[in-house]
């Protein structure tokens, strides 16, 4: 064995980035390249009656434009909701829907050729809020074939275990409605496109996206052309966080324009336009009961959610399903009950962001728990460790828990933070009022939440029984392996794990591996970089691809060296026999050795998840090999003159199983806390009308270095059964419990519950005055709309799930 | 109309032949093929295209190419002497300061203007130096500290 | 990428060659200076000129210079003036306000003179033109009728500048240079009432000087009210000035908002109340709620205009009780 995992390496593709060198799709140019823009409309909701392009086509230097004719067929991420045209035929759905694209010579003639395609429209009513979605004398958005019922695309109603006696044997009841609200990706690169159509009839895409397999299937039903003849590679990619995973209009219309005029053609969206593409966190309306006993022992949760969808299905009825799915996998909950509904608005589609679905439940569940605690006289972090699940079982809702390293987790950060205790860090100087007089003004104080998340989705996105990530490994007579793997690394640092696991496999140097990611032409299927998938399955597949070959290798050397092959290892370039090192093999020498033996040496490895859905409809949502856990403390000032909350500081530690390589997780660890202080405290998507109210990147409120507190990481290390070397995710789970326990922390400094994000100052002061005028002291939404939530399914919970036991009658 | 241009971009003269209106980013990007420089809003909203002017940073979403002939324009693709990197960039990737990277030019060119001033500067001051300059990746926690370890290892 | 619609541009090396060329080519031409504000203008097409007079290459553009106070050339940066000794030993409410503008890379580039010319912010009008289109335009640009206030006659557009409250403040005055010759006005006669003329200049005078009085013992200070601590635009700023006599008693105050009207707001009441007085809390907190009346926030910047109304006695209280303890 070589000392690679575990080890804090640079990432292979750093160099390139730090050089400037690494190639973004829109830093690639190709000779004879058009330059290709969109016209998106500007009803948030309308019938399209006319679309004239004549004056745009005659404009000198304009190739040819396009419209919804030229490419009708609907497409979407989920075989269920095909409900998306790459350019809208009859009807538009919010504004910045796609309408015409043009190509021409260069950008801005595209782009003057944009204002000379007259479109006339008649206007429908707009459907803006969730409420109007409810209003059935409106228009419905989509046709009957895509929605549960008219404006409602989905609803879904699970129960597991006795509910009713749940709450009959609480002692205490917590009822409330919480809101979390949009927000999006906002990847610092605009997405970009570049399409070329060789004569042979040759499509390739490069794309700025992190699931080129389900664009390469999208491109060939919208285009009808065969899969075998598309190539989509993607480039490399300046930040995804679920945003650049649905196939794209821009993506169809750039490989349409190419096909149309032999000529690649590039697509570069400005800012606003990935506004309108979105595909961000849903806003979730919640009303939570939950049922405790006198010492907090959960009875019973009832659960229901409503999800803003925006115009499309995208990811949705994914989503819904996980606003429902990952309550059960922190806390032993023996009965639960999950109403989710999401709702068609004309606005930009949300769908999954960092988390997907699951940041807003966490959200409202970890608010509920520390009012019950309070409300009970209790620690919230010891009350909490009472309860969280244990290794090797299930939960009441069929997942299952392979290791959770929870407990440990809020220890550390306990212990880290002085939470509950007196020792409690003391006010961080930079931050103190200069001004004497101001500082009885700012309040101090701390909250802890906690969260889990999924570690790859055990089912894929299409149903069919082949491997979710596939991996080949050849080794070259000279030495040098390349691995070729279909993920996308969207910074995560995806593509230097499998170089770490194949170095840490055959024992030599990480610079002698290549990787070879995310081209559908070269490398075998990897589903794409979403529900932090990657480490887990392509990490075993890596290993799977590389294990044969080393029994080769140690075969061709054992005949060499005259020694068992079970004797000998990979070790730091060489094969070396444990029982005698003097009798030991250059690396480079034992491939040749092989290769003459065996042929060419290469290895192919699949992976696909543990068959662990549970026995009903929508259970393939929240399934996983194995779940991350975490634990936050955030400690806060609050100004009661201004309401201005400023996170001081974070503490989290996280269970990612065995870290492959500690600095990316760290990594994902500090760019998950700094997303979940921006959604805690400034992150919002809004609208007036169906028109975004934000779409640049100074009105839309992300942190910046200055607002970034300073976070300290825990890495707790579980070694999972699942997991290649023990590793489970790290990219999104550690989001979760930031923006619970940021609020948690303001309920702490002040005394006010903040029960919807953004925490925003003007809120915090509303809730202060509602205080001072001895009404309940908090600021949230008070009631739920009345909405048709279906019959609920009920659910056998499965034998190793929590069980409810009668204290009362 | 085009005008002829004379610019020096990382130590190299160039004379071009470009329409007055086309940004400094553009001109980098498309007539001199240094795509090292990115852009997330072409507004000025994000520091992406930070580049050095005579040592200092600024926009180049925002810039006249033709204002700055005969100043000395740096940009990521200039930072390395020859084959040796910067200790900025060096710094950046061994620490995974740049995760997709899309933020690192403009960045190490904010702190490169810095430590050109001072190679030990207090978190306070490195933090003021980059608050131009936005990151969705990183948590900013790791750039802290490749600029932190760059400017030690310049100091040497 | 967005684009800056084509102009012919001209980089005079004189003031007079400046003003000649405005007026040579009038309502087709525009001053430029550092662009932070015109470019991103431009490529949202709120502006297409054809012509762009660039200042920066204008002899003794920038600079500050000593004498009976200070005088400040229009085309000092925003960084120069933050760093300069005099400005931030005399006159620290500029360099306070200079070094909370935007971005360390935006100050590098953005001049005084520019931000003193800013134009008036608003939601519906800091918009890519196919924005405005989706909303039908308003009056400022290419529209008819005000979206945060559809029945009024006139923009209300916000002046987001966050020197000229303290230029102001500080009893400032501005040299403008135009076809007609040169005057020196008041800096708060620099501004008026107005989101779409909101300049107290006509078109084709050029701002080339910032003429500031001695400190004469006057403490300034300068709060800033937004959400991030870099990159955004004031959506209030409060610029205090006052000057105490031996006995503490207050002999001259300032007080100007920004951020809460189409112009720089001077508080005139709080200034008469605190004038002839010694600071007190009581002092303080009706200086504060005289301050609070006049500010008129419309829905129509980042935060909720109820905050930031609330605020403004809030941020003036908290100035004034800084200037009280330096
Ligand atoms: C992302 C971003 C954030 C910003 N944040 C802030 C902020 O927080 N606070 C703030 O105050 N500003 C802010 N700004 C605006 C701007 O950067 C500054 O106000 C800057 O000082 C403007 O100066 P300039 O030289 O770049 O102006 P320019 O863009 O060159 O000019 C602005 C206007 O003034 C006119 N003009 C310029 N100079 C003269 C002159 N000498 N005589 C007559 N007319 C003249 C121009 O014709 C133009 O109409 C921000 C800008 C951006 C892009
Ligand atoms: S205040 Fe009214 S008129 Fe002025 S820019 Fe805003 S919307 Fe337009
Ligand atoms: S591209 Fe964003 S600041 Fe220039
Ligand atoms: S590394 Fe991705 S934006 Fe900074």
């Amino acid at each position: 064995m070589s000392n690679v995992i575990g080890t804090p390496l640079a990432k292979i593709d750093s160099w390139d980035k730090v050089i400037g060198a690494a190639k973004y799709a829109d830093d690639m140019n190709l000779p004879r390249m058009l330059h290709a823009r969109i016209l998106r409309s500007t009803m948030p909701h309308a019938r399209i009656k006319s679309i004239d392009t004549l004056d745009a086509e005659e404009l000198p230097g304009v190739v040819a434009v396009i419209t919804g004719r030229d490419v009708p067929i609907e497409y979407g991420i989920l075989p269920s909701s095909q409900d998306e045209q790459a350019l809208c035929v009859d009807k538009v759905r919010f504004v910045g829907d796609a309408v015409a694209a043009v190509a021409a010579l260069d950008v801005e003639t595209a782009e003057r050729a944009l204002q000379l395609i007259h479109v006339e429209y008649e206007p429908l009513t707009p459907v803006v809020t969730m409420n109007e979605a409810l209003d059935e004398t409106r228009d419905a958005i989509h046709s009957g074939e895509h929605a549960d019922h008219h404006n409602i695309h989905k609803m879904v109603a699970l129960e597991f275990g006795d509910l009713d006696a749940g709450f009959a044997e609480a002692d205490y009841i917590l009822e409330e409605n919480y809101f979390y609200q949009g927000n999006t990706h906002l990847a610092l690169e605009n997405h970009s496109a570049l399409a070329s159509f060789s004569p042979d009839g040759h499509l390739t895409l490069w794309s700025s996206t992190q699931t080129p397999h389900y664009v390469h299937r999208a491109l060939a039903k919208t285009l009808e052309l065969p899969a075998s003849r598309i190539r989509v590679v993607a480039a490399a990619i300046g930040g995804g966080f679920g945003g650049k995973t649905d196939p794209f209009s821009h993506e169809i219309v750039a490989c349409k324009l190419t096909m149309l005029t032999g000529r690649p053609v590039k697509i570069t969206l400005t800012r606003q336009e990935v506004f309108y593409c979105h595909r961000g966190r849903h806003p979730v309306l919640m009303w939570v009961k939950m049922g405790v006993r006198n010492d907090g022992e959960p009875t019973a949760l009832h659960f229901r959610t409503m999800l803003d969808g925006g115009a499309y299905g995208s990811y949705g009825v994914a989503s819904t399903y996980y606003t429902g799915a990952l309550q059960t996998v922190t806390y032993k909950i023996p009965a639960y009950k999950f109403e989710g509904m999401r709702v068609f608005t004309n606005k930009p589609p949300c769908g999954p962001k960092r988390g997907h679905g699951t940041p807003q439940p966490r959200f409202a569940l970890e608010i509920h728990l520390d009012k019950i605690a309070r409300h009970l006289g209790l620690d919230p972090a010891e009350y909490r460790k009472q309860f969280i699940v244990d290794d090797k079982t299930k939960t009441v809702n069929h997942l299952t828990i392979t290791t959770c390293g929870l407990r440990e987790c809020i220890d550390r950060v306990v212990e880290a933070s002085g939470y509950g205790s007196e020792k409690r860090e003391t006010r961080n100087e930079s931050q103190e009022s200069k001004i004497e007089n101001q500082k009885s003004k700012i309040k101090i104080g701390f909250g802890l939440a906690c969260g889990s998340y999924l570690s790859g989705a055990g089912l894929p996105i299409y149903w069919n029984q082949m491997p979710h990530s596939g991996v080949i490994v050849k080794v070259d007579r000279g030495g040098g392996v390349a691995v070729f793997c279909g993920s996308t690394d969207i910074g995560q640092g995806s593509t230097s794990l499998l170089a770490y696991i194949a170095a840490e496999e055959f024992g030599i140097d990480v610079r002698d591996v290549r990787v070879i990611t995310a081209d559908t032409d070269l490398t075998p299927v990897d589903l794409g970089s979403y529900s932090s998938r990657v480490t887990v399955m392509t990490g075993n597949a890596c290993i799977q691809a590389v294990r044969p070959l080393k029994q080769k290798i140690l075969d061709a050397a054992a005949e060499k060296l005259l020694v068992p092959a079970e004797s000998l290892s990979f070790r730091d370039g060489e094969i070396i026999c444990e029982d005698d090192d003097a009798r030991r093999l250059k690396w480079t020498d034992a491939v040749v050795l092989t290769e003459a033996k065996h042929g060419t040496l290469s290895g192919t490895g699949s992976y696909k998840p543990p068959k662990r859905a549970g026995p009903y409809k929508g259970s393939g949502v929240g399934v996983s090999p194995s779940y991350s856990y975490a634990a936050c403390v955030a400690q806060v000032s609050v100004d009661i003159e201004t309401g201005q909350v400023r996170v001081e500081k974070i503490w989290l530690a996280h269970d990612g199983g065995r870290a492959l390589n500690p600095l990316l997780v760290e990594g994902q660890v500090e760019g998950s806390v700094y997303m979940g202080v921006g959604e805690a405290l400034m992150e919002e998507m809004t609208y007036r009308g169906g028109l975004h109210k934000a779409p640049s990147l100074l009105d839309y409120k992300s942190l910046t270095m200055n607002d970034m507190p300073r976070v300290e990481t825990f890495l707790v290390e579980t070694n999972d059964p699942e997991g290649p070397f023990g590793a489970k995710e790290a990219g999104q789970g550690p989001l979760l419990p930031v923006p619970p326990a940021i609020a948690n922390a303001i309920y702490d400094a002040i005394g006010v519950r903040i029960d919807e994000t953004p925490i925003t100052p003007d809120k915090i002061l509303k809730a202060l005055e509602e205080k001072e005028k001895g009404r309940t002291a908090r600021f949230g939404p008070k009631n739920f709309p009345n909405a048709p939530y279906p019959e609920p399914l009920h659910v056998e919970p499965p034998e190793d799930a929590p069980r409810l036991e009668r204290k009362k009658g | 109309m085009k005008q002829v241009l004379h610019l020096r971009v990382n130590g190299q003269a160039h004379e071009l032949y470009v329409e007055p209106h086309k940004t400094l980013l553009e001109v980098l990007r498309d007539e001199l093929d240094l795509t090292g420089t990115k852009h997330g809003c072409d507004l000025g909203e994000c520091g992406a295209c930070t580049v050095l002017v005579d040592g200092t940073p600024i926009l180049a979403c925002l810039a006249l190419p033709i204002e700055l002939q005969g100043r000395e324009i740096t940009t990521v693709e200039g930072l390395a002497h020859g084959a040796e990197l910067h200790p900025l960039q060096r710094a950046f990737a061994e620490l995974n300061a740049a995760q997709c990277g899309y933020c690192t030019a403009g960045m190490m060119l904010s702190a490169k203007a810095l430590l050109d001033r001072e190679t030990n500067p207090t978190r306070e001051k490195i933090r003021d130096a980059l608050a131009g300059n936005l990151c969705r990746c990183t948590g900013y926690e790791k750039i802290l500290e490749a600029v932190e370890v760059a400017g030690r290892e310049i100091k040497k | 990428m967005l684009h800056l619609p084509p102009f012919e541009y001209f980089a005079p090396c004189s003031i007079a060659d400046a003003v000649n060329l405005f007026a040579q080519y009038g309502d087709d031409a525009i001053f430029v200076a550092g662009g932070t504000d015109l470019y991103p203008n431009m490529k949202r097409r709120q502006f297409t000129p054809k012509v762009l007079i660039g200042l920066n290459g204008i002899d003794g553009w920038r600079g500050i210079s000593n004498g009976n106070g200070v005088t400040i050339r229009a085309g000092t940066t925003l960084n120069r003036l933050s760093d300069h000794p005099t400005i931030r030993q005399n006159y620290p409410a500029l360099a306070t306000a200079a070094n909370l503008v935007s971005t360390p890379q935006l100050r590098a580039m953005g001049t005084l003179g520019g931000n003193l010319c800013l134009d008036t912010r608003c939601n519906y009008y800091n918009q890519e033109f196919s924005w405005r289109q989706a909303l039908g335009f308003c009056m400022k640009k290419d529209g008819e009728i005000c979206m945060v206030a559809p029945g009024s006659p006139r923009c209300w557009a916000v002046s987001s500048t966050d020197c000229a409250p303290v230029v102001i403040a500080l009893d400032g005055r501005v040299r403008l240079v135009g076809p007609r010759g040169e005057r020196v006005i008041a800096a708060g006669d620099l501004y008026r009432d107005d989101g779409i003329a909101y300049l107290g200049k006509t078109r084709d005078e050029l701002l080339t000087e910032i003429l500031l009085p001695p400190p004469d013992g006057t403490k300034s200070i300068y709060l800033k009210l937004r959400r991030r601590d870099s990159f955004d635009f004031p959506i209030l700023g409060v610029a205090a000035a006052l000057r105490f006599a031996s006995n503490g008693e207050i002999e001259n105050a300032r007080i100007v908002l920004g951020g809460v009207g189409s112009r720089p707001l001077e508080c005139v009441e709080s200034a008469r109340l605190l004038m002839g007085q010694k600071l007190s809390r009581e002092l303080i907190d009706a200086a504060a709620d005289a301050a609070w009346k006049p500010a008129r926030p419309l829905d129509n910047t980042d935060s909720t205009h109820s905050y930031r109304k609330k605020m403004t006695r809030v941020y003036v209280a908290r100035a004034l009780e800084a200037l009280s303890e330096k």
